[in-house]
């Protein structure tokens, strides 16, 4: 045999002497690959552990126990009993006055000023509330746990540096002493932290809570399904079941698909100019918001909803065709009570984006400081990603808390949709 | 009477008429019996006295909801004295919000209270009155329509298939928003924005090198110059834009790369949902952890490294804005490189090449349309991601290639201008419109570019 070209022997040489620098490319593409992926789960990780550090401590708030007197000379001078006269009451009188039996020795304006601020400005409102929904306790004396200051509840859960010069500080020096003596006495206590989900925004951190932000969200929610998931399978029936191929239909595919990846800040100027500015809407509602995020979301639900009437073999369209059923009762009858689980998934897993978003709804003036827990659809109202990011300006270190908190919580409705779209999807799928 | 019993009431009477409709038909074949002589089932009769009954009424309803208040707000600013009808557009639209909130109830506005108590009444009374009258029309409709339709049920009447139509047509309709929505967007965007080309020109916002959107109150005030030009906010767009591209790119690809060349079916049924977690977090949760966590950091490594990091820099920005799009990227490359024939690995191999060489020289290319539409993708996203960038970008619009300074973006000025007080004559409102057409159109053509693409690609094969 006359070889021409280099031997077969020569040839494994080469191959042979070039192996281990392949290998060791191969290791270390496979460690590129491996270490990308790891670095991704280390981002999530630090977000997660970055948010839920910051952001436990506010699920409890410190309270301070006091003996309350419900003076009758500052709440009800002259007994009338009468609501309007309640609520006009100085009922910070009487939290003060708390305050300054308990420390005897504390005399002086400035003192006292210092001493009164240990207790939060909503603690009169909550007494007031309570004096309204019984009038009876005018004049009697109650021990009562009230919530404590924001810069003391910092103080408390160990954010506040004692050690840093008074100057630096927002505590005084004889404002912690203070706080030290009632602690001791077992006045001062974390409790759970109920109200943060139940009450409104306010500018003192103690106060504020993502009641109002839940039930904002909860409304565009409600009005987002409500449009989007007819209109999402009505369209996605019609373009799978009934439409001819043509232009037109050829335009709205495209159309749809243009939608899901135009930025969201685009349907909020969308949102004000058509539904604010043309049709007089309300502002910050909810319903616009609504309908904001259901024209945003409509894509997703028409997309899944697609992908689940195709999942549906052509043989069941085609045996209720068979026994005389019209292309209208096959769709109505069987496709779609077959479809519904991956169209109702689609439809989960659109509501959690739109739970999400919040650049749209800054362009609907979402984004206002709103106290009241809005009632109706059309009171004006926030939103809890919203919320989030309002608070995320604020500059005191209790809302850095409280923004972090709101995250969890937020985060924690995201987990249940996404878990509940992934439950049904699994529990209904079906392999045909 | 309030919408919702109105809407209530239009319910009962349509499922009355349905109820009425049924029974005709029966009764028109002539009893049970006879029900095969009817051309549909009796409950499409029913369906059809109760569309005739209630969609003119709804349809009715729906004029109403979108144009009646704008119609009562014309009486009543056309009954307003004067002096207040002939003052400028911005200052009416204030009285008329004056004379809602008065009629609402809410408040007093003490300057003119007395003609705004007037027109509040008057806006009150008129409110109620078209509520009846609307209320009488709906149901007076929804009684001649079914009356109508209930005389004209005979048994050879195509009761299904006029159903069915209508049906269809509400499914046609239905499948039209998607479009009403792609052109609800360009015209309102572009009125706006050629309402603001009509002040600035076009050329001016398209190539100034100054943004600073504040217009000047008086006309002897200094600093605010109000001039338009965009570059600033288009370099800083890119800027962000490609640093977040650089770090999710390279990531991306790699993990879609190990996913599902490299790792075990269970490494990847962990991995894979858990990097998914990335995509499902909330952008306005990604800003605030660059700002909180991000911002901070970089600013400690800049000063050990003698640095000056700003405390907003684009570097933070991006670097956030790289992670949320990562899961983004590797979920688009994971499609297209699982798309690619197992046949051309082995060929691969059979040559005797190694995975890593087999992934470098015959999957990556053969991926590699699907992978540049999903990274064509990425960038739209990028561009139009708003909350990172309005929470850890800054304000100030530098024109500056230095990724350790503030920039700002198209998405944060749009946002800014737009937040709290706007009148819709300035310039400085008009001209988020201006940023949102730009921003619209440019990721409306990276999205067609790259949806064809990766559809040209998956073509390939199918």
């Amino acid at each position: 045999m006359a070889a021409t070209g280099p031997s077969s022997t020569e040839t494994l040489e080469r191959v042979r002497a070039g192996l281990a620098a392949r290998y060791r490319r191969e290791r270390r593409f496979r460690l590129f690959g491996a270490a990308s992926a790891i670095l991704g789960l280390l981002f999530v990780l630090m977000l997660f552990v970055s948010i839920f550090s910051n952001g436990y401590s506010a699920f409890w708030q410190t309270q301070v126990k006091l003996d309350i007197y419900f003076d009758p000379e500052v709440i009800d001078p002259g007994a009338t009993g009468e609501p309007q006269v309640i609520g006009k009451a100085n009922f910070d009188k009487v939290v003060r006055g708390a305050l300054y039996d308990l420390f005897p020795d504390v005399s002086g304006r400035q003192e006292r000023r210092d001493l009164k601020r240990l207790v939060s400005a909503g603690a009169g409102f909550e007494l007031r509330e309570q004096v309204l929904a019984d009038p009876a306790l005018v004049g009697q004396t109650r021990t009562l746990w009230l919530p404590a200051d924001d810069e003391v509840d910092m103080l408390v859960k160990g954010y506040i540096d004692r050690d840093l010069p008074e100057a630096s500080r927002r505590l005084k020096d004889r404002q912690i002493a203070w706080i030290d003596a009632l602690a001791e006495k077992g006045l001062v206590e974390r409790q759970f932290n109920a109200a943060f989900f139940t009450t409104g925004d306010s500018r003192e951190p103690e106060l504020a809570g993502i009641g109002g932000a839940i039930k904002g969200s909860f409304f565009m929610l409600v009005v987002t399904l409500i449009l989007s998931f007819p209109l999402g399978v009505a369209a996605a029936v019609y373009l799978e079941e009934f439409a001819p191929k043509n232009r037109w239909v050829d335009l709205i595919e495209v159309n749809i698909n243009n939608l899901a990846a135009v930025p969201s800040i685009v349907f909020g100027l969308l949102g004000l100019a058509v539904f604010i500015n043309f049709f007089g809407l309300p502002r910050s509602a909810p319903v616009v918001g609504g309908l904001v995020l259901t024209l945003m979301t409509l894509p997703t639900v028409i997309i899944a909803s697609r992908a689940a009437i195709k999942s549906v073999p052509p043989s069941v369209r085609e045996a209720a065709l068979g026994v005389g059923a019209s292309a209208m009762q096959t769709v109505f009858h069987h496709v779609i009570p077959l479809a519904m689980p991956g169209m109702l998934t689609g439809a989960i897993i659109g509501m959690a984006r739109a739970l999400g978003e919040s650049a749209p709804l800054l362009m609907i003036g979402m984004i206002a400081f709103i106290v009241e827990v809005p009632e109706t659809p059309l009171d004006p109202a926030t939103a809890l990603p919203v919320q989030i990011y309002l608070w995320a300006d604020s500059p005191e270190r209790a809302f850095v808390e409280r923004t972090s908190a709101a995250i969890i919580v937020l985060l924690a409705f995201l987990l249940v949709m996404n878990g509940l779209a992934i439950w049904m999807r699994k529990k209904f799928e079906r392999r045909w | 009477m309030r919408l919702s019993t109105l809407l209530l009431i239009l319910t009962v009477m349509a499922i009355a008429a349905f109820m009425l409709g049924r029974r005709r038909s029966i009764q028109v074949a002539g009893g049970y019996g006879a029900i095969r002589t009817l051309h549909s089932l009796p409950k499409y009769y029913g369906y059809y006295v109760a569309i005739w009954c209630g969609v003119p009424g709804l349809l009715l309803f729906g004029l109403w909801l979108s144009f009646g208040d704008a119609l009562i707000m014309g009486r009543v600013v056309a009954s307003l004295p004067e002096q207040l009808r002939d003052l400028p557009d911005a200052q009416l639209s204030l009285v008329v919000n004056d004379i809602k909130n008065m009629a609402a109830g809410q408040f007093m506005n003490p300057q003119r209270g007395a003609e705004i108590a007037v027109a509040a009444d008057l806006y009150n009374s008129l409110r109620v009155s078209a509520r009846w009258i609307l209320s009488g029309l709906i149901v007076a409709l929804g009684l001649a329509g079914s009356g109508l339709a209930w005389t004209r049920l005979r048994p050879e009447l195509r009761a299904r298939n006029r159903v069915e139509g209508i049906v269809k047509l509400g499914l046609i309709l239905a499948s039209t928003v998607a479009i009403l929505t792609t052109i609800g967007i360009l015209l309102s965007v572009l009125f706006e924005a050629i309402r603001f080309f009509q002040k600035i020109p076009m050329t001016d916002f398209l190539f100034g090198l100054t943004w600073s959107p504040q217009t000047a109150l008086r006309a002897d005030q200094v600093g605010s110059s109000g001039s338009f030009g965009a570059i600033p906010l288009f370099t800083g767009t890119l800027l962000i834009s490609a640093i977040a591209m650089l770090v999710a790119m390279p990531l991306g690809l790699m993990t879609a790369i190990f996913l599902s060349e490299y790792a075990t079916p269970r490494v990847r049924a962990w991995v894979k949902p858990a990097l998914e977690i990335l995509a499902g977090v909330p952008t306005v949760v990604y800003g605030y952890f660059a700002a909180l966590t991000v911002g901070p950091l970089l600013g400690d490594l800049g000063a050990l490294l003698g640095l000056d990091v700003a405390s907003e820099s684009a570097l933070g920005a991006g670097l956030v804005m790289g992670i949320m799009i990562i899961p983004f990227v590797s979920s688009l490359s994971d499609d297209v490189i699982n798309a690619v024939p197992q046949a051309m690995r082995d060929g691969s191999y059979g040559l005797g090449a190694t995975q890593s060489e087999t992934i470098k020289h015959v999957v990556l290319p053969a991926a590699l349309p699907g992978i540049v539409g999903g990274a064509l993708l990425a960038v739209s996203r990028a561009i139009g991601e708003t909350m990172i960038v309005v929470m850890a970008a800054g304000l100030a619009a530098n024109l500056t290639a230095n990724p350790l300074e503030a920039v700002t973006t198209v998405t944060v000025q749009i946002v800014t201008l737009l937040v709290g007080d706007q009148e819709f004559d300035s310039a400085k409102t008009l001209a988020a419109f201006a940023l949102g057409l730009v921003l619209f159109i440019v990721t409306l053509l990276l999205n067609v570019v790259a949806l064809r693409v990766v559809r040209k690609y998956r073509e390939q094969y199918e």
